[in-house]
């Protein structure tokens, strides 16, 4: 092997030695248990839609039982592994803002329920929130604009 | 003590290795070292309520383990240092805030149980001190909590990411006593090699190894054949591929007798640990449990153990730092050596 001279070269002699996460295989699972997971409420809106339950009324039953299905599992030690398998998979649906909040509520238990789990029970999910809730407004705000000179964009 | 070259210190007199204890958590239990450890736990909380309870338990009674195995009474112990990842070192000072002894909490990061072995020789060898106990611990749940995510968190590693060892080491260090010895030893500097991915602390600490080798090697006129065995703290195994490399450039041959610590504890494809071990606790419960049971038969005599630290916290990570690295070479021999007094 060649001398390394500079922070630069080992970086790159670094970068070529390190494996890359696999990621193909990483889509390919995350691709199937997302998809499964919206097949589930999928079915849970359809039984709902059968029992004769409104549409709006269906989508907040449908959300309810997918928060309380993968916190129930991430009490259990089972979401992680899902997740370890599935990353956005599981990641990107509701389960996993709900996982990402009841987690660090069980990990901080031991400091406390105000500054223990109060405190630290948004700090995976708070940047989701901070960010998701500003983008909203600021797409609300264009649309206001645009809504507000008669060009109807939807 | 004397200095030979840059930064190698030969001790004058024989700092003898007492006794060795360590306890390990389940994941290291189930790992390729199993035989090798005093005792394993059945589950990473041991009967506590919080994992820095559990990793304070798990230094305490290794300690007392170390101590109890020297057979000298805990009253005859000049020093305790110890050290271990969680912040400002509580669980080495709420471990043994009830062992009475004098205390150094020491932060070396991962390279904290060399750091010990170093000050506590150089006190023995400075007549400060007849008997010092050394200890370092780390758990990984309660460094995931500090340095990473919640436990229960469904994201994925990466492949470059190491397993904190859950476990404690801990050697009791004597004037007295047949060995192994602890014969030169090799404080390392602060060495940044511009990696910024807190993912592959292998990487990052590969520079640093490198360069206490080199000068270990270089101080003392050895060559790598001299050992029978040299041992990196937890560089992993894409650390232990660098420093094999960045030696070969620099005209040593480390293949045949070098390992790793982090590469040995766990069986990376069969446990999931990806890169290997880390934390201070792996290089303490691989040297106080598998390289001294090695040297009690005989199959060691000569060893270079060179825990490696990474020295950062999640808040300069955050900040976009580069990661500095350490090393400490200690060098442990079973008879006092000749080649380095004159």
């Amino acid at each position: 092997m060649k001398q390394i001279n500079s922070k630069e070269e080992y970086q790159q002699y670094v970068d070529q030695k390190t494996p890359n996460s696999p990621i193909l295989k990483n889509c390919f699972n995350s691709f199937w248990v997302g998809g499964l997971i919206c097949a589930i409420g999928q079915i849970i809106f359809e039984i709902c839609k059968t029992r004769g339950i409104d549409e709006t009324l269906s989508y907040t039953i449908v959300s309810i039982i997918l928060i309380f299905i993968s916190a129930f599992l991430t009490a259990l030690n089972l979401f992680n592994k899902i997740g370890k398998f599935a990353g956005a998979g599981s990641l990107i649906p509701i389960t996993g803002f709900a996982n990402s909040i009841v987690s660090p509520a069980m990990e901080y238990k031991s400091e406390g329920y105000v500054m223990g789990v109060g405190a630290k029970m948004f700090t995976v999910a708070g940047p989701v929130l901070v960010y998701g809730i500003s983008s909203s407004i600021i797409v609300g705000i264009i649309y206001l604009i645009f809504n507000t000179q008669s060009i109807t964009l939807i | 003590m004397k200095k030979i070259g840059n930064q190698t210190y030969v001790l004058s007199k024989p700092v003898n290795i007492l006794s060795t204890a360590c306890i390990v958590g389940p994941k290291e239990k189930d790992g390729p070292l199993n035989a090798y450890f005093d005792q394993c736990l059945e589950d990473e909380f041991w009967g506590e309520n919080s994992w820095e309870k559990a990793e304070s338990k798990i230094i305490k009674e290794t300690v007392n383990m170390a101590i109890a195995k020297s057979k000298i009474a805990s009253s005859a112990i000049d020093f305790c240092f110890a050290g271990d990842l969680l912040n400002q070192c509580i669980s080495s000072s709420f471990g043994l805030r009830e062992s009475n002894l004098p205390f150094f909490g020491i932060f070396g990061a991962c390279s904290t149980f060399g750091e010990a072995l170093t000050l506590g020789s150089i006190t023995i060898d400075g007549d400060f001190a007849t008997n010092v106990v050394c200890a370092a611990s780390s758990h990984f749940c309660s460094a995931e909590k500090q340095f990473r995510f919640p436990l229960e968190l469904g994201n994925q590693r990466t492949p470059s990411s190491q397993w904190t060892v859950t476990g404690s080491g801990s050697a009791v260090l004597s004037k007295d006593g047949e060995g192994p010895y602890i014969t030169a030893l090799t404080p390392g500097k602060i060495v940044d090699m511009g990696i910024k991915d807190a993912n592959n602390m292998g990487a990052a600490m590969a520079g640093a190894a490198q360069d206490t080798l080199l000068c270990h090697f270089k101080d003392t006129g050895r060559k790598p054949s001299y050992y029978d065995a040299i041992f990196t703290g937890d560089l992993g195994h894409i650390g232990k591929d660098i420093l094999i490399d960045l030696m070969d450039s620099k005209g040593y041959n480390i293949r045949a007798n070098y390992n790793d610590c982090g590469v040995l504890i766990f069986d990376k494809d069969a446990q999931d640990t990806h890169a290997g071990g880390s934390g201070c606790g792996c290089s303490a419960s691989v040297f106080c449990g598998y390289i001294s049971h090695m040297f009690k038969e005989g199959k060691y005599k000569k060893i270079l153990l060179m825990p490696t630290g990474a020295l950062m916290n999640s808040t300069t990570s955050q900040q976009g730092e580069s990661i500095p690295g350490i090393a400490h070479a200690v060098s442990i021999e079973a008879q006092f050596p000749t080649d380095l007094q004159s």
